[in-house]
């Protein structure tokens, strides 16, 4: 029997380092395999022995696509370790800043990384040779979340201002306000962007995945909620091991994350969107329905389309939040450590990332746990590509080779994260 | 009518947050006009196009850990006529040169339930220790304005302006006043310019993370740090993040055990 191997050096468009391999006997998908081999950087080993007011800098340097994210999930779990809550302006702010991390991530994504996919080039540079406009509007979108990141943080990668209990520096409101009007130029761009991509040609697929997302009684969720599944779970953040667990697989240097009962599950902008539609504005919600999608989207395709819905999403909370700003007297809330374990768990862009810290009475770091939404997503997208993969066996290698390459940056994969280049392996016999 | 060739442009990743790479992506008013100056043979961040060496300039970011990677940057190297490495990590090592500092077993012990699955070095090593390098820019993430600049300079062949005094210089032109004279320990006398004196003007301390200046007064610092009441474990710490193995850094700091 011939086996046949196929290689792609490298899967572009994606943050990390990794290799597909996929294995096809008898006409049919036998295994497929994301292989992460990004090289480890054991954070959590590092984050031992550090004071917890250091570990909103250190982990930012997990992903510089999605530092806050990081820092976020940091603060919060600092913050439920003391025993202290961040309300009022600070707690706004720091949904201001995620906006502002939602918006590049999201705009670097749909534009830079996806997109291309669908119209057949290599890359946006390649696509702004025909699609101009586009790629330079949304350039100034991305541009204008990072602008966020700027003013808020000091920087777009890994900024400098958050701390557990607020802020190192609360902005001015004459700070904020080039900002809101930097956002109105760009709102359009966003509604725009969401009808170009909604019209793009969408490959079949509907899977059955378990959503999972954090959901807040009054607002589109960034930092806080309930971890919910449209099968049943419930549960506080701090119940995360009762129905979660991470198996260590020999062809990555992720963990995997699994549903104990079922297996894998789907973080993200769908999950997110598939259990939180009610909570957007109804402005979002009537654009969905302009471009004809429902309030649930199992297409991992139309994915591209959700992301550019959260962006516009994020654009208008952001707008909301800085036309309520008022600053506030203290840039943070004093932070008294005490022995104890908290957890965070807030909405990266790619999904829920989930901390979880032991502290000592000084408030040093004695355990550390982080789980990244990348790797929660591995098991589905294994599951996506054998779908796919499954439905073209008889296709050319070529055609196999981009269609699975697409399934992958259906989930915008963030590897550094998780543990880049992408070897696609198709073993044939 | 032929056309001059544009200078072939690659970036290369080892381990890294990818952070630096992404400040060429960052670049939302010059990508367009980059992409047009220079041909981007090797970005697999960014595009599907790979393009066969030599290059013109390669941009590496990230720092050694696996005997896999400790062959590729010679590969990359042997293929670039410059090689300049982005960031902290391909300068410094990167935060994860701690485990050079600690016993490796531990922590893939600590991180993986399958240690026998890991295959990394005993150290995270900047790529100067490996190949001979052209140009380090540092920061961790490098300074966006500063990466076009070292682009652009290469390109033309002439030296990048990249100021190597600290960031103390950095606060008078930013009007920043300083902070250390007001109680906060701040890494700004020690640390390489180049950030825009962004800590400061936010009221922190400067936290290092564009490594050491040239010859930095280290044991000043740490007087002034001990003045303003800093134990040695918070000094030892200070100089132990993203620069940690940069020698001054990693010098003091030993100097100042429990």
């Amino acid at each position: 029997m011939a086996t046949k191997t196929i290689k792609v050096e490298y899967l572009a468009r994606v943050e990390g380092e990794g290799a597909l391999d996929l294995s096809i006997a008898n006409g049919e998908v036998t295994n497929a395999q994301l292989r992460i081999f990004e090289p480890p950087r054991f954070f959590e080993a590092f984050l031992r022995g550090r004071s917890y007011a250091e570990v909103p800098d250190i982990v930012a340097r997990i992903c510089g696509i999605c530092p806050i994210a990081y820092q976020m999930g940091a603060v919060h779990a600092a913050e439920n370790a003391f025993g202290i809550k961040v309300e009022g302006q600070l707690r706004a702010l720091r949904r201001l800043i995620y906006c502002g991390e939602w918006i590049e991530s999201h705009g670097l994504h749909v534009v830079m990384l996806h997109a291309p996919d669908f119209l057949g080039f290599d890359d946006a540079i390649q696509m702004a040779s025909q699609h101009g406009e586009v790629v330079k509007k949304a350039l100034a979108l991305k541009k204008a979340g990072n602008e966020i990141l700027r003013v808020l943080g000091g920087r777009e990668i890994h900024p400098v201002s958050v701390r557990p209990g607020g802020f190192h520096r609360v902005p001015t409101k004459a700070e904020l306000a080039p900002l809101a009007e930097q956002l109105k130029a760009v709102r359009d761009t966003a509604v725009e962007l969401t009808h170009w991509v909604a019209g793009f040609d969408f490959p079949d697929l509907e899977q059955d995945y378990e959503f999972v997302a954090l959901r807040h009684e009054d607002e589109y969720p960034f930092n806080e909620g309930r971890l919910v599944s449209n099968k049943g779970i419930d549960i506080d953040i701090a119940e995360f091991d009762s129905s979660f667990e991470e198996r260590h697989m020999a062809h990555s240097t992720a963990l995997h994350a699994a549903i104990k009962a079922r297996g894998a599950y789907l973080v993200g902008p769908m999950a997110r969107y598939a259990l939180n539609f009610d909570k957007l504005p109804p402005t979002v919600q009537a654009l969905a329905q302009e471009v004809g999608l429902g309030p649930v989207c199992r297409n991992p395709f139309k994915s591209i389309i959700v992301r550019s819905l959260e962006i516009l999403f994020a654009v208008d909370e952001a707008l909301r939040l800085i036309a309520a700003y008022e600053r506030p007297a203290e840039a943070f809330v004093p932070v008294k450590p005490r022995a104890g374990v908290g957890y965070g768990c807030t909405e990266a862009p790619r999904g829920i990332c989930w901390h979880r810290y032991e502290f000592d009475a000084e408030g040093t770091v004695m355990d550390a746990r982080i789980i990244p939404p990348t790797s929660q997503n591995q098991p589905s997208i294994e599951a996506d590509l054998k779908s796919v993969a499954s439905g073209m066996v008889e296709e050319a290698d070529e055609a196999i080779k981009y269609r699975c390459e697409q399934t992958i940056r259906n989930y915008d994969p963030c590897i550094s994260c998780s543990a880049h280049f992408l070897n696609l392996n198709i073993k044939r016999s | 009518m032929s056309e001059r060739r544009r200078p072939k442009l690659a970036v290369w990743k080892f381990a890294s947050c990818d952070g630096c790479q992404l400040s060429l992506l960052d670049c939302e008013d010059e990508i367009l006009a980059l992409a047009g100056a220079v041909e981007i043979a090797n970005f697999p961040e960014a595009t599907r196009t790979f393009v066969e060496g030599p290059y013109d300039l390669s941009l590496v970011e990230g720092s050694v850990t696996t005997p896999h990677d400790a062959e590729r940057i010679k590969m990359v190297r042997a293929q670039s006529k410059f090689l300049v490495t982005i960031g902290a990590c391909a300068t410094s090592g990167g935060i994860q040169a701690l485990k050079n500092f600690a016993d490796v077993d531990d922590y893939i012990r600590t991180v993986y339930a399958s240690p026998q699955y890991i295959d990394t070095l005993e150290t995270s090593t900047p790529i100067s220790a490996h190949v001979p390098v052209d140009f380090e820019l540092r920061g961790c993430p490098v300074n966006k304005v500063q990466l076009i600049e070292v682009v652009s300079a290469f390109l033309a062949g002439r030296k990048p302006a990249v100021a190597a005094h600290s960031v103390c210089v950095e606060c008078k032109q930013r009007g920043t006043p300083c902070i250390m004279v007001q109680g906060t320990p701040c890494l700004g006398p020690v640390t390489h310019a180049g950030c825009g004196a962004i800590c400061p003007a936010y009221q922190r301390g400067c936290y290092g993370c564009y490594g050491p200046m040239e010859t930095p007064n280290m044991p000043a610092l740490a007087r002034e740090w001990t003045a303003l009441g800093a134990s040695p474990r918070d000094i030892r710490l200070a100089l132990s993040t993203f620069n940690v193995a940069a020698e001054p850094f990693a010098e003091e700091a030993a100097k100042h055990g429990d």
